[in-house]
């Protein structure tokens, strides 16, 4: 029974014959979730030690390759602890991620764009104030 | 008792915070309170609260869960438009010595309070009511993906509304203009708890609203009938897709800048100050961008209805339905390429205000031609002018003439002068009640019978329109002119006798569309009262086309006894053309998802934990926010939630169905 209802707090998929579980989802291998995990702690070791010790003199190097591993840790998680690929779910994770992927490319390159301006022509005397602080 | 152990205790709750000192709450309070009482003891006289908590409060059906939704938006509409009212009533009187009834102090959260309530509390219940009530049905589903869900997404709306009211009566709503821009909103300068009633009454809400979006577009893509590829579903199913796509893209961002914009105010960051690094602009820009493909999230679903009924009253196939489509996800992604034109005077420049210019202008294109699709579909139609036809023909004419305006104000030059003034609220008044109200309108006229069994009654139903339809015109085309001539918004006091004859033409289209209001109340009590005279037995009372139509109104719980096979669009309009028999027999017994105390018990302790974050009731706040948690983990553990619809329930459910119709002479 308990496996019964867990199943059907999921709507009506079985009475419809369809959108039910023969695509179910692959939940993925001990083997991926290992080689994610690893993957992950490093990923995240890298962007702590370069803070900490000051590898480079320049802060703006620092923070790209921390921004990289962030961005490229994003894709771990999506591959290894999501399971997404190109064909999963008939393609609408896919399609749900070049969507998500072209409005958080808007919304970033945006603001940049958008607040960069807003600082440039600020009045002298305020911008002179934003760039001490 | 030490002053310490009462903050402790009350947080900064204080017998002052209670507003005694307003004539104007204390009146509403005790008219409240009033009509609250007879309300809470006729359902005790009545014995009606049993009744409620089982069919209602603790339901995860669909449909009733959409009523709900309804319910709350109409009555949350009322609120608002009395602040509305007060704010016309105010800017005729106060002219030259006369200051009007409101003080400052309380005419800026009127008008605060006007537009949060109208747009998350009004508008988007009214729309997600609908989307929830319709689409299952559109699309031949038994009930939504998560039934669960819905009723939690639900009591999360109606918890948003209960700190926004508890706001009129225990200390006050925010006085910073609906999005509530920073550096006015921070710390600073609203030290009071306005806008800590605005953030969390937001935040509540905005879960239950992110959480319907996640549950519409699971269900609209998993659970369509067979046959009904994407292509083919109806096209307020295709509204709602996209809408709901929109929700669950933007929602997160308001919810993040509402969070750092708490963080400002709880713990001392510097998100949004004027000091220490702070940038009150990167708040406008970040609630701008959920803001803009916000006004599309509320005018979608109407479009959807507005086609719908086009097709249906035209007796026509929806002209250029693919076209239509694309229309759509065009205006998707385009909605996010816009937010700029909010604050094309805050100074980003030629270059920047020139792009966001052109994309604004851009996107009136695919909502041009959808305006093209619709008049096409008319076009030798047999047009039945029924009422959802005329609010569907009036919003054409309003919607249009709001969509010049807007792309007038698209043109920054043109911006730099008109911006913030009252040519802007006419404009943004003329979209919103010209498309989504007349658009809620339109779809309650269409669809009641539906859901109630009966139609509404189209005597007072053309008295309302009229009314809203003509009050809308005689109260916003004064701010037209007064917005060219400068006045800007949110004034309380005038100088300048000349204007106050524009004013007051505003008051009485106000007064006009009060008389839409109320005439739209005695449409449904007359409505109700004549309910067996306006009864449809047909289940298909105006000539439908698609899924919805097919069932008996209002349907049954489980909403078809067999899942429909669809092999074209306008789905039901093709069964009918192949002489569709309805099965009589080889019922069986029908597997639902149970009801659950959960949703609104959940809901209940977020309230209560929002309350107390406002109050800085620290205890009580620490409290619940841990009684959510541990309830929700409680709830996982009910393994009952589901049951069987007996075969013998079934049968005798249809058996009273093929009565009807046979009855009906179908």
């Amino acid at each position: 029974m308990a496996g019964h209802a867990h199943h059907d707090a999921h709507g009506h998929g079985a009475d419809h014959g369809h959108g039910g579980h023969g695509d179910a989802p692959s939940h993925g291998s001990r083997r991926e979730y290992v080689i994610g995990f690893l993957l992950s702690v490093v990923l995240t070791a890298i962007p702590f030690a370069l803070v900490m010790t000051n590898a480079f003199a320049d802060t703006r190097i620092t923070a790209a390759i921390v921004t990289l591993c962030a961005v490229v840790q994003i894709v771990v998680h999506m591959i290894y602890f999501l399971h997404m690929n190109t064909k999963s779910e008939n393609g609408w994770t896919l399609m749900a991620l070049i969507f998500t992927v072209i409005l958080v490319v808007i919304v970033l390159a945006g603001s940049l764009w958008v607040m960069y301006h807003m600082n440039v022509n600020m009045m002298p005397q305020m911008s002179g104030d934003m760039s001490a602080m | 008792m030490s002053e310490t152990l009462t903050k402790l205790i009350f947080g900064r709750l204080t017998i002052e915070s209670f507003p005694i000192h307003e004539p104007i709450i204390v009146m509403t309070f005790i008219a409240v309170a009033i009509g609250g009482a007879a309300v809470l003891a006729a359902l005790t006289y009545f014995k009606l609260w049993g009744y409620l908590w089982k069919e209602w409060f603790t339901t995860v059906d669909h449909k009733r869960i959409g009523i709900m939704y309804m319910i709350l938006g109409i009555v949350m509409l009322l609120r608002g438009f009395a602040d509305a009212v007060m704010m016309r009533g105010q800017q005729a009187m106060a002219f030259g010595q006369n200051e009007g009834f409101l003080n400052a102090h309380h005419y800026d959260q009127v008008f605060t309070a006007h537009g949060v309530i109208m747009i998350f509390f009004v508008a988007m219940p009214l729309v997600t009511g609908l989307m929830n009530y319709i689409v299952p049905l559109q699309i031949g589903a038994r009930d939504v993906s998560f039934p669960f869900l819905n009723n939690f997404s639900f009591w999360m709306t109606a918890s948003g509304v209960v700190i926004v009211m508890a706001s009129l009566f225990v200390g006050e709503f925010a006085r910073t203009g609906w999005l509530a821009f920073a550096p006015l909103s921070g710390l600073d300068y609203s030290p009071d708890v306005g806008v800590d009633y605005y953030i969390w009454a937001l935040q509540l809400a905005g879960v239950g609203t992110l959480l319907s979006g996640v549950n519409l577009i699971a269900t609209i893509v998993k659970m369509r009938a067979p046959g009904m590829g994407l292509m083919k579903m109806p096209i307020f199913t295709w509204s709602a897709l996209v809408t709901n796509i929109l929700i669950v893209a933007a929602f997160p961002v308001l919810t993040a800048v509402l969070a750092m914009l708490s963080l400002d105010r709880y713990v001392g960051t510097n998100f949004f100050t004027n000091t220490l690094g702070g940038n009150p602009m990167m708040y406008v820009n970040m609630i701008w961008i959920w803001g803009h493909p916000e006004v599309y999230i509320l005018i979608l679903p109407a479009f959807g209805v507005f086609s719908e009924i086009v097709s249906t009253f035209s007796g026509k196939r929806l002209f250029g339905y693919t076209s239509m489509v694309y229309a759509l996800l065009v205006i998707t992604i385009l909605s996010y390429l816009v937010w700029l034109h909010h604050f094309f005077t805050m100074g980003s420049g030629a270059s920047v205000n020139s792009f966001f210019g052109i994309t604004t202008m851009i996107i009136s294109i695919p909502t041009g031609a959808k305006i093209f699709n619709w008049l096409f579909t008319m076009y030798r139609g047999r047009i039945r002018y029924e009422l959802p036809m005329l609010w569907a023909i009036a919003f054409m004419l309003t919607f249009t003439i709001g969509g010049m305006t807007g792309v007038l104000l698209a043109v920054p030059p043109a911006d730099f002068v008109l911006h913030n003034s009252l040519f802007l609220v006419a404009h943004f008044h003329n979209v919103i009640i010209g498309g989504v109200v007349f658009g809620m309108f339109a779809g309650i006229n269409y669809w009641f019978p539906k859901a109630f069994g009966f139609k509404l009654d189209k005597k007072w139903g053309l008295v309302s329109f009229w009314c809203w339809f003509v009050g809308f015109w005689v109260a916003f085309t004064p701010l037209y002119v007064l917005g060219l001539m400068g006045i800007t918004r949110r004034l309380r006091h005038f100088d300048d006798p000349s204007l106050q004859i524009w004013f007051i033409i505003a008051a009485v289209g106000a007064a006009i569309i009060a008389v839409g209001i109320a005439a739209f109340l005695v449409q449904i009590a007359v409505s109700i009262m004549n309910r067996d005279k306006l009864r449809d037995f047909t289940g298909d009372p105006w000539g439908g086309r698609s899924l919805e139509w097919a069932t008996s109104s209002p349907p049954p719980d489980y909403n078809f006894a067999f899942t429909p096979v669809v092999h074209d669009m306008d789905a039901w309009y093709d069964m009918k053309e192949h002489k569709y028999a309805r099965p009589t027999e080889g019922f069986t017994a029908i597997h639902m998802p149970s009801n659950t105390w959960a949703g609104i018990v959940l809901a209940g302790i977020s309230t209560v934990f929002g309350l107390a974050m406002v109050w800085y009731i620290w205890w009580l706040a620490a409290l619940s926010f841990v009684a959510v948690i541990g309830v929700a983990i409680y709830h996982t553990f009910n393994y009952n939630r589901d049951f069987h619809i007996p075969v013998e329930e079934v049968i005798e459910t249809e058996r009273q169905r093929t009565a009807d119709l046979q009855a009906a002479g179908v």
